[in-house]
C-alpha cells in the first residue's frame, strides 16, 4: 500500500506539469494580453504605444516564451507563484483572500448534497417504483435540470420579493460573525448543493438498485437477517463507492468552478478571481489557480482511491 | 380657525422641503453610504489607471486642483477645489493658481503648492518607468512652477481652451511630494491623500471603507460619516442590492429596464435621475479597405441610418438615447439640432436619406447586396442591440452584413491591426471638453487610437485652431466645421447614438447631481443623507 501511494503521489507531478505547459501555451494563443486589458478597456484614445511597451517590459512580457515558462516553473518549484499581472500583489495572498470563501461553499454545499443524496438515493431505492420513488426522481432531476445560478437568482428574487430581505453583500469570516457569515451563505449553498445532491442522489438510487439484486444481499435476507443490518453494513458499503467518487469530483470542482453562483450572489471567491484573471489575460493568476484546480482534483482522486481500498477490503493496490 | 392656519403653514412647510432642490435643503451630517463598484481597479493611482472602477471607490481619498461644479449638470464648468482661485495672462499661455492654507494631508502634514506641482509634473512630465495615462492631454503645458507655497503657475506652449478642464480631471489626485520624491510608484499602492474621507480598508475584491476625516479643510463637510463600495460585476446583484435596500446607489448607470423596475418595486423610496453620457459607440472606416477608401460608401453607409426612430426603439431596451454629433447634448458646445439635421445621416427624412444612400452606392459602384464584415465588440450592452439595429438599416439600403463579435478584451487587439472592415470603436471622457472629445479624429500618425487609419491634415487644423480659438464664438465655429467635415463630408466615422446615463438611487441620497460623465461627482463630500 505505501509504495502504491508513493506511486501514486509521484505520477501527480508529470500530471501537473502537462497542465502548466498546456495552459501556459493556451494563454498566450488568446488575442490581447494584460497590457491591452488594463489601458484600451475604456478606449483608450490617449494610450501610447511606447507606454504600452514599457509596462510589457515591466511585466516581463517583451522576453522569449522559454524564458517567461522557466521563470515560472523555478518559482512553482520554490512554491513562488509570483505576482499578479494585474494588481501586482503575491498571487498567494489573492488566492488566500478568497480561498476561505470558496473552501467554506463546497464544504456545505458537499454537506447539503451528500446529507440529501444518500438517504433519499436509498429511499428511493428501497421503495422503486412506489411515489416516494417518483417524488425522488422528480426532486432530482429538477435539480439536475435547473442550472444552480438560476435557482440562486429564484432565491434571490424570493427572499426580495416575498420577505424584502437580501443576504449580506460582503463576506465576513465564520469566527468573526456566524449569523452574518452563515446569512450570506446558506443560500448559494443550498442553490448548488440542490443540484450537486440530484446527481448523488440519481448515483446513490441506481447503485443501491445494483447491490440489491446482489446474490450477497438475497442470502442476508435469506438469512433472516433485519433490513436495516442489510443495508448499513453490506449494501451500503459496496454501492457508495460511485457516489463517493461524484461527490468527491463534485467537491474539487466546487472550489474554482463557481463563476456564475458566485456573481449572482457577489460573492469573492476563487471562481470570480478565475474568470476575472482570464478576462483581464492576467498569465500568472490563471495559471497558479488552472495548477490549484489541478491539484485538487489529483488529490481528491487520490483520496478517493484510497477511501475505496478502505471501504471495499476486496480491492487491494499493488 | 387659528389652528388650522398653524397646520397649513407647518404642511405647506413639509410640502416646501420635500420640493426644494436637493442642494437648498438643510444637509444632515452622518450616515453610512453604501454604493456598487462593477469595477475594480489594479491599482490605487490615479494618474495611471483609467477605469471608473478606481474613481467610484477611491476619489473620495483625494482632492484635484480644480473640480467639475459638483451641482452642474452640464459637468463642465471648472470651480475651485485645492486652488482657492486662478488669473490668465492676457496672451492666455500663463496661469496663476492660488492654492488654499489650511489643507491637511491624512497623515497630519500640510498641503502646500510643492506637493501640487510634484503631483502635476508626476502626470504631464512622467520620470521613466513611471505610467502616465493622461499625458498626451497636457501637450500644451510647458512647465509647472510653485514659486511659493500657496502658488502654482502653468505656462503653455501656446493657449489653450481646455487647460482648465484637464486640470479638473477627477484622476489628478494631489499627492504628497516628499513621497514621491523617494518612490514615485508609491501610491500604486498605497493611499494618503487629502480628500474628505480617510481610507480604511480595501478587501480585495471585496469592498473598500472610508470614514470621514475630521480635519478635512472644508469645514462642515463631508456630511457623511463614511461610505463603504462593494465591488460587484453582476448587474443584476447590483439592481438588487438597490432594490433590497443593501446599497444606495449605484453611480455608473443602470439600464431602461432596470430603472423601471425599481421605481416599481420601491415608488417614491426611488429617484431617478437621467443625462446624456458623454459616452458614445462610434463605427470606424478602414480607409485602407476598398470600398471603405471612397467617402461615397461611407456616406452612404451614415445615410443609411435613420438615427431619430431609432433613438425611440433603442432607448427603450438600451442605454442610449439622444441623437449628437461631437458634443454632448446640452453642453456649451453642442451643435443645436436644426443644424444638426442637417449633416449626413441626421436628416429627419429617412427615405430621402436611403435614396441618397443608394444613388452614392451606385455611384461609387458597390453592387446591390454587396457583403461585408462588421466587426463588433462583445459586450452585451449596448453593443449588441446596436450592432443588430444598424446591420438592419444597412440592409435597408441592399448591404448585406457579417456581424463579427469579437471577445472584449481581445478587441482593440484586433482592430489595430487592421484587418477589420468596419468596425465599432468607443468614446468615453471624464468631463465634456472639445479637445479630449474629438482628439479621437485627429489623423492616425498624430493618434494611434484612430483606428480608421486615415490622414486628414484639414481635420487636424481645424482641431489645433478651435483649441487656441481666443473667444468661444469662434471656439463653435471652429467645432462646427471640424463637425462637418468628420461626419459628414468625409464621414471618417460616423456616431451611433449618445448613451444616456440613468441613475435611479434611494431617495435618501441628497446632494449628488447627475452629469454626463460616471467619472465625474465622486469626492462625496457634498453627499448626505436623509435618515
Amino acid at each position: 500500500m505505501a509504495y502504491y501511494i508513493l506511486k501514486r503521489l509521484l505520477a501527480m507531478i508529470p500530471t501537473l506539469l502537462g497542465v502548466a505547459v498546456l495552459i501556459f501555451l493556451l494563454l498566450r494563443v488568446v488575442p490581447g494580453d494584460v497590457v491591452e486589458a488594463r489601458y484600451m478597456g475604456e478606449g483608450g484614445q490617449f494610450q501610447s504605444q511606447e507606454l504600452m511597451q514599457i509596462e510589457r517590459k515591466k511585466l516581463g512580457l517583451d522576453k522569449p516564451l522559454w524564458t517567461q515558462f522557466v521563470t515560472w516553473m523555478w518559482g512553482i518549484v520554490r512554491l513562488d507563484f509570483g505576482l499578479s499581472m494585474w494588481t501586482g500583489a503575491p498571487i498567494s495572498e489573492e488566492i488566500k483572500l478568497r480561498f476561505a470563501l470558496s473552501l467554506q461553499l463546497a464544504l456545505m454545499a458537499s454537506t447539503i448534497a451528500t446529507l440529501l443524496a444518500i438517504p433519499l438515493g436509498i429511499l428511493a431505492a428501497l421503495k422503486q417504483d412506489t411515489w416516494v420513488d417518483y417524488a425522488v426522481r422528480i426532486f432530482s432531476i429538477s435539480g439536475l435540470a435547473m442550472p444552480s445560478f438560476w435557482l440562486g437568482i429564484l432565491l434571490i428574487l424570493g427572499m426580495l420579493i416575498i420577505f424584502k430581505w437580501l443576504p449580506p453583500m460582503v463576506f465576513t469570516p465564520l469566527w468573526v460573525n456566524p449569523w452574518d457569515n452563515l446569512a450570506q451563505l446558506i443560500w448559494p449553498a443550498l442553490a448548488v448543493g440542490y443540484r450537486y445532491c440530484a446527481v448523488g442522489t440519481r448515483m446513490m438510487r441506481s447503485t443501491m438498485l445494483e447491490v440489491l439484486r446482489e446474490d450477497y444481499i438475497r442470502t442476508a435476507r435469506a438469512k433472516g437477517l433485519w433490513m436495516k443490518l442489510i443495508l448499513t453494513r453490506h449494501a451500503l458499503k459496496n454501492a457508495i463507492l460511485p457516489v463517493l467518487t461524484v461527490i468527491s469530483l463534485e467537491f474539487a470542482f466546487l472550489l474554482g468552478g463557481l463563476v456564475v453562483t458566485e456573481q449572482v450572489f457577489n460573492l469573492n471567491g476563487l471562481g470570480m478571481l478565475f474568470v476575472e484573471g482570464i478576462a483581464r489575460r492576467d498569465y500568472t493568476l490563471t495559471q497558479a489557480l488552472v495548477l490549484l484546480v489541478a491539484t485538487a482534483f489529483l488529490v481528491v482522486n487520490f483520496a478517493v482511491d484510497i477511501a475505496y481500498a478502505w471501504l471495499d477490503p476486496r480491492i487491494r493496490y499493488r | 380657525m387659528k389652528r388650522l392656519a398653524i397646520v397649513l403653514a407647518l404642511v405647506s412647510g413639509a410640502a416646501l422641503t420635500t420640493w426644494l432642490p436637493a442642494h437648498a435643503q438643510q444637509p444632515r451630517s452622518g450616515g453610512e453610504l453604501v454604493f456598487p463598484v462593477p469595477s475594480e481597479p489594479p491599482s490605487y493611482d490615479g494618474h495611471r489607471e483609467e477605469t471608473f472602477g478606481l474613481i467610484h471607490p477611491f476619489a473620495p481619498f483625494y482632492n484635484t486642483l480644480l473640480r467639475v461644479d459638483p451641482f452642474d449638470p452640464s459637468g463642465t464648468k471648472p470651480v475651485p477645489s485645492i486652488a482657492e482661485s486662478w488669473t490668465v495672462s492676457p496672451d492666455g499661455l500663463t496661469y496663476t493658481f492660488k492654492i488654499r492654507t489650511g489643507v491637511k494631508f491624512h497623515d497630519g502634514s500640510d498641503m502646500t503648492a510643492r506637493d501640487v506641482k510634484a503631483s502635476h509634473d508626476k502626470i504631464i512630465f512622467p520620470p521613466p518607468g513611471v505610467g502616465s495615462t493622461r499625458k498626451g492631454q497636457y501637450s500644451a503645458v510647458a512647465s509647472v512652477e510653485a514659486p511659493n507655497a500657496t502658488t502654482v503657475v502653468i505656462k503653455l506652449k501656446y493657449p489653450s481652451g481646455s487647460l482648465l478642464a484637464g486640470l479638473s480631471s477627477p484622476y489628478n489626485f494631489i499627492y504628497k511630494a516628499d513621497i514621491l520624491a523617494k518612490e514615485p510608484n508609491w501610491y500604486e499602492k498605497n493611499i494618503m491623500g487629502t480628500g474628505p474621507f480617510t481610507f480604511v480598508e480595501h478587501v480585495k475584491g471585496s469592498h473598500v471603507v472610508g470614514k470621514k476625516f475630521a480635519d478635512y479643510w472644508d469645514k462642515g463637510k463631508p456630511y457623511l460619516d463614511g461610505f463603504r463600495a462593494i465591488f460587484m460585476r453582476d448587474s443584476a446583484a447590483q439592481v438588487a442590492a438597490v432594490r433590497g435596500e443593501r446599497a444606495h446607489i449605484q453611480f455608473r448607470s443602470f439600464t431602461p429596464k432596470d430603472r423601471d423596475n425599481l421605481k416599481a418595486a420601491l415608488g417614491d423610496k426611488i429617484t431617478v435621475q437621467e443625462s446624456p453620457w458623454d459616452c458614445v459607440l462610434l463605427v470606424g472606416f478602414n480607409h485602407e479597405k476598398k470600398p471603405f477608401d471612397d467617402k461615397r460608401v461611407r456616406r452612404a453607409l451614415t445615410l443609411a441610418l435613420d438615427r431619430h426612430e431609432g433613438s425611440k426603439a433603442l432607448s427603450q431596451i438600451a442605454i442610449v438615447k439622444t441623437v449628437a454629433g461631437v458634443q454632448v447634448p446640452g453642453t456649451p458646445f453642442a451643435t443645436p439640432p436644426e443644424e444638426l439635421y442637417k449633416l449626413a445621416g441626421y436628416w429627419t427624412d429617412p427615405a430621402k436619406s436611403r435614396a441618397e444612400a443608394r444613388r452614392l452606392l451606385k455611384e461609387a459602384g458597390v453592387p446591390e447586396g454587396f457583403s461585408f464584415t462588421f466587426s463588433n465588440r462583445g459586450i452585451p450592452m449596448p453593443y449588441e442591440p446596436l450592432g443588430v439595429w444598424m446591420i438592419d438599416q444597412w440592409r435597408q439600403v441592399g448591404l448585406n452584413v457579417k456581424h463579427n463579435v469579437i471577445e472584449s478584451r481581445a478587441y482593440y487587439g484586433v482592430i489595430r491591426k487592421g484587418d477589420a472592415e468596419v468596425f465599432m470603436d468607443f468614446q468615453c471622457g471624464y468631463i465634456v471638453e472639445p479637445d479630449l472629445d474629438m482628439y479621437k479624429f485627429l489623423s492616425s500618425d498624430r493618434n494611434p487610437a484612430n483606428y480608421g487609419r486615415y490622414k486628414d491634415p484639414v481635420l487636424d487644423d481645424l482641431y489645433d485652431k478651435q483649441g487656441r480659438a481666443k473667444s468661444v464664438e469662434e471656439r463653435k465655429a471652429l467645432i462646427r466645421q471640424f463637425e462637418k467635415r468628420l461626419l459628414d463630408e468625409e464621414v471618417h466615422y460616423m456616431m451611433t447614438l449618445q448613451w444616456h446615463r440613468i441613475v435611479p438611487h434611494s431617495s435618501k441620497v441628497k446632494g449628488w447631481t447627475i452629469t454626463p460623465s460616471h467619472y465625474l461627482n465622486n469626492t462625496l463630500d457634498t453627499v448626505w443623507l436623509t435618515q
